[in-house]
């Protein structure tokens, strides 16, 4: 699917302070290496996105990094303390919403929610207030007297993002937030995750899909084989794959034959009456070359515009080790898949 | 607040938790309840006149003997419920969410056995009240009353540590409601229902140094006014081992599932 680059990026003159940083961080269960040495550095009011197949070890960073479990190697700090140190502080500051909805089935939503403000120490008049904000907010207020148990999958995520959200966290991390979500709530999650970011709030999130990473993300890292292969922005992941063009198809010979004589430069398809002109489908690229046809003379019968999604990175990045050693350059399938 | 009032505040926000599941689900607590008072009921009027014989008197004689051993045998098996409770917490991700939490980590557990201990003490309660409906007459006085309910609160509190620590090494909730049933079974082979005396050589050892003989005996005298003897203090060394193990090992398996 085609990027629409969403505006959540933080624009400050200063650089803002790192919420989440990491240096060499290992994991290991028998000789199995899960994480090979991952580097973060996450500045604060940002979105992160983890991306990576299944196995490629991002519920075991998230747990790392949420006091869950211990690094066999590696510093991590997360919202200015340290993992092995102060864990405690650690917790204190951060919200997590696991892959699989950690709620008290036997409780009410309402329930639920107080359970955690008194956990979180809230003074009980504060905590009510705070959990019936948090209700109102996922939609949740008239299944506030009904049981988690009875709740749908969309329904337990939301509450269990509420729950994560009684104590404000500073810092959240999100284990594949809406892996089993129909698309509706799966929007409803975006939306939270950037009126939280609005708000300030860094969020953590790993994914396996490319259009959430896409559409949330300021920083994206990819992740394979407990290393990360790739990090920078949706555009500068996609800027490392070559392949972004624009195809023009015409109706008959003589006029294809004029276009590929004006864009001496661009693919040819011969039998498809198509050329393949290199460019990034932006207005104002567009707008050049339509001129650059009508200076030419030329009656095009059609054009797409086709841009390398983050399915492209991933898969030349991720690809049993293939990518891995030509992170630049890796050559594309002449064929563009359609999407 | 110091470290000791976040870890009452948390203990009690998590017995409130456990509570409250209790009320919703009073399945659980009434099986607890139901299991000693049928055992009552069937071995009073199935077997109360040829036991009641066998001790020397008759089906009321065989009551007041009877009547402490349940009430043990309540308290054992009602304790190690807790076992499925705490396993269900630990397979079903909530247990992840606290951990992730700034919170005193063993109020978990607290919660869990506090509320177990109060659980198990309402239900004999109504155990006694069916023993009493069915003509057990105790010749206790208030003191005395006052101490067994402080000797069944320690058992509980005991066993439900033992508990606990089953339910942590449980990976499912089925094996978590298998594993405690040899403690539940236990009461049997002692002086519950029928007087170790009676046993076989082998059996009647066994049943002279295991902790519920004298738990019984001791209850059975402060209800019935036999003899109690060292019973008393050798119960309380029981509680006090059979908690501190569990403890121990409920702390240690609690801290090593973190680490997976």
């Amino acid at each position: 699917m085609p990027s629409s680059v969403m505006p959540t990026s933080r624009q400050g003159d200063r650089p803002a302070p790192t919420a989440v940083s990491a240096v060499g961080l290992r994991k290991a269960y028998g000789d199995k290496t899960v994480l090979n040495g991952i580097d973060l550095r996450i500045p604060a009011g940002t979105v992160f996105a983890l991306l990576g197949p299944n196995g490629a070890g991002k519920t075991t960073t998230v747990k790392i990094l949420s006091t869950l479990i211990p690094a066999d190697g590696g510093r991590a700090q997360v919202a200015g303390h340290d993992l092995a140190t102060s864990p405690a502080r650690v917790r204190a500051a951060i919200g997590v919403t696991g892959q699989f909805a950690a709620l008290d089935d036997l409780l009410t939503a309402e329930e639920n929610l107080l359970l955690m403000a008194d956990l979180l120490r809230l003074p009980a008049r504060e905590g009510r207030a705070r959990a019936r904000e948090l209700l109102q907010r996922f939609a949740l207020a008239d299944l506030a007297h009904k049981r988690a148990a009875t709740f749908s999958g969309g329904m337990r995520r939301r509450l269990d993002l509420a729950m994560t959200l009684v104590g404000d966290p500073r810092v959240i991390f999100l284990d594949e937030p809406t892996t089993g979500l129909d698309p509706r709530s799966r929007r409803t999650v975006w939306d939270m995750v950037r009126s939280l970011v609005a708000g300030g709030t860094t969020v953590f999130l790993t994914t396996q899909y490319l259009e959430e990473a896409d559409q949330l993300a300021d920083r994206i890292a990819v992740l394979d084989g407990g290393r990360i292969v790739a990090e920078g922005t949706a555009e500068e992941l996609k800027a490392r794959i070559p392949g972004s063009h624009v195809r023009l198809v015409f109706p008959d010979s003589a006029e294809y034959a004029r276009a590929a004589a004006a864009f001496p430069g661009a693919a040819r398809e011969e039998e498809e009456l198509a050329l393949r002109v290199a460019g990034d489908g932006s207005l104002d690229a567009l707008r050049a070359l339509l001129d650059r046809l009508d200076a030419a003379g030329v009656r095009a019968a059609g054009l797409s515009v086709h841009t390398p999604d983050l399915d492209d990175v991933f898969l030349a990045l991720t690809g049993e080790g293939t990518a891995l050693a030509t992170p630049t350059g890796t050559p594309l399938p002449a064929e563009e898949n359609l999407r | 607040m110091s470290t000791l009032t976040y870890a009452v505040h948390d203990s009690m926000t998590m017995l409130r938790r456990n509570l409250k599941h209790a009320i919703r689900y009073p399945a659980v607590g009434f099986g607890s309840a139901m299991m000693p008072i049928l055992m009552l009921l069937l071995f009073v009027y199935a077997f109360g006149d040829s036991i009641g014989a066998g001790i020397g008197g008759g089906r009321d004689a065989y009551l007041e003997y009877l009547t402490p051993g349940v009430i043990i045998m309540g308290v054992a098996s009602g304790s190690m419920s807790t076992s499925v409770a705490i396993c269900a917490d630990m397979t079903e991700g909530v247990i992840n969410r606290f951990r992730t939490m700034d919170i005193t980590r063993s109020s978990f557990m607290t919660g869990h056995v506090l509320g177990s201990v109060l659980q198990t003490m309402g239900c004999m309660v109504l155990v006694v009240g069916v023993a009493l409906g069915v003509g057990f007459r105790p010749a206790a006085s208030p003191l005395e009353w006052l101490a067994a309910a402080g000797l069944l609160a320690a058992i509980a509190f005991a066993v439900t540590w033992l508990s606990v620590a089953l339910g942590l090494i449980s990976k499912t909730v089925e094996s978590a409601s298998n594993k405690p049933l040899l403690i539940q079974f236990l009461p049997f082979l002692g002086s519950a229902f029928v007087p170790a005396d009676s046993m076989s050589p082998g059996l009647r050892w066994f049943a002279e140094h295991q902790p519920f003989t004298p738990m019984t005996e001791t209850l059975r005298g402060l209800l019935s006014g036999s003899e109690i003897g060292n019973d008393g203090w050798i119960s309380l060394a029981w509680c006090a081992l059979i908690a501190l193990v569990g403890f121990l090992w409920s702390r240690s398996v609690f801290q090593r599932t973190t680490e997976r």
